[in-house]
């Protein structure tokens, strides 16, 4: 009885750590101090949504691709929202010569997601993004599971479904 | 079985404990990632290049490496740089390989202690911000030490001090300034319980600085003519000849105070600076003071956001050398924001303005709205609306000169009124920008800019209006989504102005294949170049396939000369032409 208890347990930790391989986290994100959109402090291990998938963006109100893909996502938010229970937290890595820019901006083209401010680039370096836009899926235990450089036109669809596979807990390919 | 089940229970309690002590030991991980650019360049008799104009350095590549290794509370990571050569337009002094930035960082509760190379910034960077930016080969980094320390909910404290990169030199006592700073935030919400639920959000901050500085001795000699008649009625020339010596500060401070306030959808942001008397190369080694003020204030909802800006800068050019001075700016401790818009297409930023540190006034306004979706006007998708203005002028300055040096050097140079307005215009942008998304295959941009550019003062630090270059600037943007991956963007542009190169045309056409490849053809066309032989076509063809997160492109063109501008700092770029491969990963 205690040895079949043991090997299933045994099973039960081995099956943990397997699963946990396969979903394949690239890394955890780290801990850097943002600010909100209002000025207020925002550290980077806050960023969470219940267990469920995030998408963390890197953009810019001076990149022309980033307004592009932002402008693309906030067309689908609400459905994405609906379908997946994702979040998206944009991060706008404008310095103090655009930063204060970057509210009106947002309100004004009316996007609905979270976007925090990064003026001196240190969430970019401690994420390795080189230049934006760069995208994030974060599962739901805060781990980077999928990232990717650029946006195309119609990249958005391969965040979604990246997003709907973690959110299910598929593997990644 | 009562044990047993005790037992068991341990058991099951010290997996989470095991996995969690795995997770420490064997949690480190390793990111990073990889940016190489190579130019391979070509002759070009249009443009004037042969071997020995491009010093027959025919191969340029500028690449990084960065590390960081991360476990629980520590992290620690470094950057490998190569310029082999620099690529056209990098300083030849940063030729070479090494290590310019490693750091080691661990938190501690609310402490987090850095030593090594750091990135910071105070405030809005009036008195001091350290930041690189690979495209411009600018970087600031401070070797040393920063702390950040929360003591009391709501306070953030951050303390420095250290050298400042300066290319590959290493630092050896007097090559360089050491950089003392203190700073500290207080965010009243957090910090009285009664202002958590408040509406209004309340932000105050101040920062100290100081820089300390083997100064090298200046002197000059000054020679005043006299003569003196002798017994026999001869007139004796004489010359008396005397030595001065400037009496320079081994230190220099600063300081600046800021308050954000936010209710609602309203946001105000206000920076004062000061800093004390600094002589050096780039203001002509006068001793007054400098002062900057930077705020800005903004209104938004949905749909509608509205800001305004003003800054006036006064002798603000803030480095860790006094001598240091000219291009590229290295050895900067402050950062002096340009309150002009950053614009996406090429030929609105032919003209590109960055802030002139010696003395500005700058104001900007800008507008977007959106029209409602499913409205008459607005559309289906809703129709977007930038308007944005920006100007920047000189300040008023009565010169005083110094009957010694006869010029400004080694008086307080000038007088001027705080936030007092010269006549001089250096840069005015009015732009407009329409965005609409018709249906789910078209999209469209049009955007028209008006941009007076002071040619004198920005490029050569010459205060005068002769040089003014007036420019409009149209814009067409165009995508075709012919189906979910593949889309056609086509981007017409025209610049039209009488003066500098006088008027081109630009027409873009790129096609994407979402998520992997992408194509583009590109021509700008200078064809109303007053010289004739300079009515050159600036083409470029190129190609770039991602993988994730990586990229490789590969381009093949001439590039116009120009200046190049991130954050209203700018290289100057010269006219090339040449193979260009960009590789960018991260891991």
């Amino acid at each position: 009885m205690k040895k079949f208890f043991l090997l299933i347990i045994a099973i039960f930790a081995f099956g943990t750590v397997f699963s946990q391989n396969e979903t394949k986290a690239l890394f955890k994100l780290p801990s850097v101090n943002l600010k909100t959109i209002n000025g207020e402090p925002f550290n980077t291990k806050d960023i969470s949504n219940d267990g469920k998938p995030v998408l963390i963006t890197f953009w810019a109100t001076w990149c022309k691709p980033c307004m592009k893909e932002h402008d693309a996502i906030n067309d689908v938010y609400e459905e994405w929202v609906d379908e997946t229970g994702v979040k998206l937290y944009a991060i706008s890595i404008d310095n103090a010569r655009s930063s204060n820019r970057v509210m009106p901006t947002v309100n004004g083209r009316g996007w609905e997601f979270t976007v925090l401010l990064d003026q001196n680039g240190d969430f970019k370096r401690a994420m390795n993004v080189n230049v934006p836009p760069h995208t994030f899926v974060v599962n739901g235990k805060g781990e980077v599971v999928w990232q990717h450089v650029g946006y195309l036109d119609g990249d958005e669809e391969e965040y979604i479904e990246i997003v709907e596979k973690v959110e299910k807990g598929e593997p990644l390919n | 079985m009562k044990k047993r089940s005790v037992k068991l229970f341990l058991l099951l309690m010290m997996l989470p404990a095991m996995s969690f002590a795995q997770g420490v030991l064997s949690g480190g991980k390793v990111t990073g990632n990889v940016q190489v650019d190579a130019q391979y360049y070509s002759n070009d008799d249009k443009l004037g290049i042969t071997d020995s104009t491009l010093n027959y350095k025919k191969f340029g590549m500028n690449g990084f490496a960065n590390l960081i290794y991360t476990n629980g509370n520590f992290s620690a990571g470094a950057r490998f740089e190569g310029f082999l050569n620099p690529m056209l337009g990098f300083d030849p002094r940063y030729e070479g390989v090494g290590v310019p930035y490693w750091f080691a960082k661990y938190k501690v509760g609310t402490l987090e202690m850095t030593a090594g190379h750091f990135y910071e910034q105070f405030g809005s960077g009036l008195i001091l911000r350290s930041w690189e930016e690979w495209t411009l080969g600018y970087d600031n980094n401070i070797y040393g030490f920063d702390a950040h320390f929360s003591p009391y909910k709501g306070v953030m404290l951050k303390g420095l001090v250290g050298v400042q990169r300066y290319f590959w030199e290493p630092y050896e006592s007097g090559s360089r300034g050491i950089v003392k700073g203190f700073d500290a935030d207080f965010y009243f919400n957090d910090m009285f319980g009664g202002m958590a639920d408040s509406k209004t959000m309340i932000t105050l901050g101040g920062s100290f600085v100081s820089k300390y500085e083997k100064v090298p001795s200046y002197t000059f000699t000054t020679d005043s003519a006299y003569y003196t008649v002798n017994e026999v009625g001869d007139t004796i020339n004489w010359i008396n000849q005397k030595t001065y010596e400037m009496n320079l500060p081994h230190n220099v401070g600063s300081w600046a105070a800021r308050a954000n306030l936010s209710n609602g959808g309203f946001s105000f942001y206000v920076e004062y600076a000061e800093k004390g008397n600094d002589p050096n190369a780039t203001n002509s080694y006068i001793f007054k003071k400098g002062q900057a003020l930077y705020s800005t204030l903004s209104y938004s909802r949905k749909g509608l956001g509205l800001f305004f800006a003003t800054k006036w800068i006064d002798n603000m050019s803030y480095k860790s050398k006094l001598t240091e001075a000219g291009n590229p700016p290295m050895l900067d401790i402050n950062y002096l924001p340009a309150i002009s818009k950053e614009h996406p297409y090429s030929l609105a930023t032919m003209y590109p303005y960055a802030t002139k540190r010696n003395g500005e006034f700058g104001v900007q306004g800008q507008i977007v709205y959106t029209i409602p979706k499913k409205s008459k006007l607005g559309g289906k998708y809703g129709t977007n609306i930038t308007v944005n203005y920006s100007l920047a002028k000189s300040i008023e300055k009565d010169t005083i000169t110094s009957a010694i040096t006869k010029s400004m050097t080694g008086t307080d140079g000038y007088k001027t009124s705080f936030f007092s307005i010269g006549d001089l215009t250096f840069f005015q942008d009015i732009n407009v920008m329409v965005e609409r998304k018709f249906n789910k295959k078209v999209k469209a941009k049009v955007a028209y800019y008006n941009q007076t550019y002071n040619k004198n003062v920005i490029e050569d630090d010459i205060f005068n209006d002769d040089e003014m270059v007036d420019a409009n600037i149209g814009v067409i943007d165009f995508t075709y989504k012919f189906n979910r991956r593949n889309s056609l963007r086509t981007e017409l542009q025209g610049l039209w102005t009488p003066e500098d190169k006088g008027d081109w045309f630009a027409i873009t056409l790129e096609y994407n294949i979402s998520p992997k490849w992408f194509f583009s053809v590109m021509d700008e066309y200078n064809y109303g170049n007053p010289a004739e032989k300079m009515k050159i076509h600036y083409y470029n063809v190129s190609f770039g396939f991602t993988q994730n997160t990586t990229r490789i492109s590969l381009r093949y063109g001439r590039q116009r000369e120009g200046l190049l501008c991130v954050g209203g700092v700018c290289r100057y770029v010269p006219a090339s032409t040449g193979l260009t491969l960009t590789l960018t990963s991260s891991f």
